[in-house]
């Protein structure tokens, strides 16, 4: 049991009276920014990263800056739950099923109990995820450590290719949106050779884009844009949740157990995989509603209908981090920003990881026991004063909102050409949004583009231009082989789908 | 927004799409010709510098002409309204002010031309009385100004107002 034993290690670095104010800190900044329209988990770890570089300049100050910024990313997830509650508006992209069932009990007024209900199976669900990465993450990193170029190559492969076997949109925009991420991570210079590509002359372009720019424009700005479309005022039921709503709840939630475990297993399986967490939300919210008893009343207002996404969206979100730490490979725009943190503070996401900073690592795994915890209090406690944010009118968070995402841009290089670069990711994502292009890929290219990149070249380097080196054994051979079937399998029968349907149309 | 002119379609879905996948093909061709011009070969040392991207740019041309026929595919009520003229107006009236405002920043200095930005917003959308307005633009770039100044010590851009008052 030496993970027990690392872990209780953890916990006594993740203990210190500093890393618990800034846990608390942290939850209570990522619910806020989970509330408000135009930040979410993603773009609010973004614009704050830049602040984290003088943290971790002192010795375990990395811990104490993941520690902050992951809390962001729990209170982000939490935060999501109260907008899709009190406002049928989903704060992020897997809060949407919560809005089926939580809305319409919001609007019986029984929202106290629809909130008690989300932030439980939400910590719920998070904690079956910490536990899974507790025990499976060391394994996984040791396997990865036998790891060669051609096999990091395969699992970049595979994260590509699932998000276009999975995602729901057109598979076509998705790989669109994804090489367009490639692309631009290819601005600069080439890793490898150190030749300039694609600047066109441009001397701003010689850094190539920094994704965190991309993240807050396309997120930040391009939300807010979407959530005016909308008008300038929110139309919101009231929240109220005390003690006697709480423990009513408790007593109902146990019920519901069944569902709970299948949501979890849902949402850790998925979250893996990149881009699991909406799908998973939603998928789990199909499974409770067959399975459930009072199937047929699910939409109309059933705690169960808000247990079921919940769990499976948090178990999601946590376990996205499993392949981020092992190997370097993050499975959500959030996820990606943190790693895109460790890189700045100097540490190498992968395998190696687990080896050469095990302080860090199992003190934020401690760490993501103890804020889910921190925000489980912090929610169930703080409702209305969250709720109320929201009431704020739109002419004065707006602005408000665009001035801190323009300090977020500039503070990553201190170079105000980077804003400007936030107002076209801002434009870019807006016009995505409305014509589904998925972000997510975008992103994770961009983040990932160079490293899938180096690991291709060194894999060709070795194996002199073969590529058979992608199919050399059994591993590396069977995650070619998975991604090239998600790959082909969608792309296939899209192309199919749409041949069918031209040769009916004409 | 319920007034007649603003319940009109500024644009539609089908065009915007075609528009978009046009810009994803030129994009594109752009790449796959500029990685060609760098060298998308194979060398004697392995992969060029331009391969790579190369093949980017060759798979953004694919999908976006595939994703330009299913453009032109969309008929009838398929084709959605994209973005309702009141809509756009209210988009715009957002996106031309920041526009202006980050153009202000290098001039200004971030913190007071946020002054003016949350001013303008709360004047013109809000229609909140003067007090409230200076009251809160100023209070939100002094709020700023400490946290990053003082706090984080992160110095951000500033303008002839800082330097008259001896701060930067």
């Amino acid at each position: 049991m030496d993970e027990i034993q690392s872990l209780m290690h953890g916990f006594a670095i993740a203990l210190t009276l500093k890393n618990i104010a800034f846990m608390f800190v942290g939850v209570i900044l990522g619910v806020i920014i989970g509330v408000l329209p135009g930040l979410g988990g993603a773009n609010g770890v973004a614009i704050l990263l830049p602040l984290t570089f003088s943290m971790a300049q002192v010795p375990g100050g990395t811990t104490t800056a993941i520690i902050l910024l992951s809390s962001i990313y729990w209170g982000a997830l939490f935060g999501g739950a109260i907008t899709s509650i009190l406002f049928n508006i989903p704060g992020e992209p897997w809060s949407v099923a919560t809005t089926f069932d939580g809305y319409p009990l919001a609007q019986q007024g029984r929202a106290g109990a629809a909130l008690t209900a989300a932030f439980t199976s939400s910590f719920v669900g998070a904690l079956v995820a910490v536990i899974m990465i507790t025990f499976l993450s060391p394994r996984v990193a040791k396997f990865a450590l036998e790891f060669g170029p051609p096999e990091f190559f395969a699992v970049y492969l595979l994260t590509f290719c699932a998000f276009i076997g999975m995602s729901k949109e057109a598979p076509f925009k998705t790989l669109a949106s994804m090489m367009l991420g490639f692309a631009l991570a290819a601005v600069g210079t080439d890793p490898v050779t150190g030749t300039l590509r694609l600047t066109f002359g441009f001397t701003e372009a010689l850094n190539g884009f920094d994704f965190l720019i991309a993240v807050i424009g396309l997120f930040g700005i391009g939300e807010i844009l979407l959530t005016l479309e909308e008008g300038l005022a929110f139309q919101g039921t009231s929240a109220k949740i005390n003690f006697k709503v709480v423990m009513e709840t408790w007593r109902e939630l146990p019920k519901y157990w069944l569902t709970s475990i299948r949501s979890a297993a849902v949402g850790c399986f998925m979250g893996i995989v990149p881009g699991g967490a909406t799908p998973a939300s939603f998928m789990s919210y199909g499974v409770a509603q067959r399975f459930s008893k009072d199937g047929e009343k699910f939409g109309t207002g059933v705690v169960e209908g808000v247990v079921a996404p919940e769990t499976a969206a948090h178990a999601a979100g946590t376990s996205a981090l499993l392949p981020m730490l092992t190997l370097g490979v993050p499975g959500s725009p959030t996820a990606a920003v943190l790693l895109g943190g460790l890189l700045v503070w100097g540490l190498q996401p992968g395998p190696l990881l687990f080896v050469e900073q095990k302080d860090f690592v199992w003190g934020l795994i401690a760490s993501m026991y103890l804020g889910n915890i921190a925000g489980l209090i912090v929610v169930l406690t703080c409702v209305p004063l969250f709720a109320a944010i929201l009431r704020i009118p739109f002419s004065v968070i707006a602005p408000v909102i665009m001035v801190i995402c323009a300090i977020g841009a500039y503070t990553v290089h201190n170079s105000q050409f980077d804003i400007w670069m936030m107002m076209v990711f801002g434009v870019m994502g807006y016009l995505f949004k409305k014509l589904s292009y998925p972000l997510a890929p975008l992103v994770l290219a961009i983040v990932l583009g160079d490293r899938a990149e180096a690991s291709f070249r060194q894999a060709m380097l070795v194996s002199e231009g073969d590529m058979s080196v992608f199919f050399s054994n059994a591993l590396v051979g069977g995650m070619t082989g998975l991604a090239l079937f998600l790959l082909c399998w969608r792309l296939l029968s899209a192309a199919l789908a749409a041949l069918r349907n031209r040769l009916r149309g004409s | 927004m319920a007034e007649g002119s603003g319940e009109r379609a500024a644009a539609h879905y089908k065009r915007v799409d075609i528009v978009v996948a046009l810009i994803f093909l030129a994009f594109g061709a752009i790449v796959a010709f500029d990685s060609w011009r760098l060298g998308a070969k194979w060398g004697d040392d392995g992969p060029q510098s331009g391969y790579f991207p190369f093949y980017i740019g060759l798979i953004i041309c694919l999908s976006s002409i595939v994703n330009l026929l299913n453009g032109f595919a969309i008929r009838g009520e398929r084709d959605k309204v994209f973005v309702k003229v009141g809509q756009l107006k209210l988009v715009l009236a957002v996106l031309l002010p920041t526009m202006v405002y980050v153009g202000c920043i290098s001039w200004l200095g971030i913190y007071l031309a946020s002054v003016f930005f949350v001013a303008f917003f709360m004047r013109w959308l809000g229609k909140y009385t003067w007090w409230k307005v200076v009251l809160l633009s100023v209070g939100n770039s002094l709020f700023f100004f400490v946290i990053f100044e003082f706090w984080f010590m992160i110095p951000l851009p500033k303008g002839p107002l800082e330097s008259a008052l001896g701060l930067g």
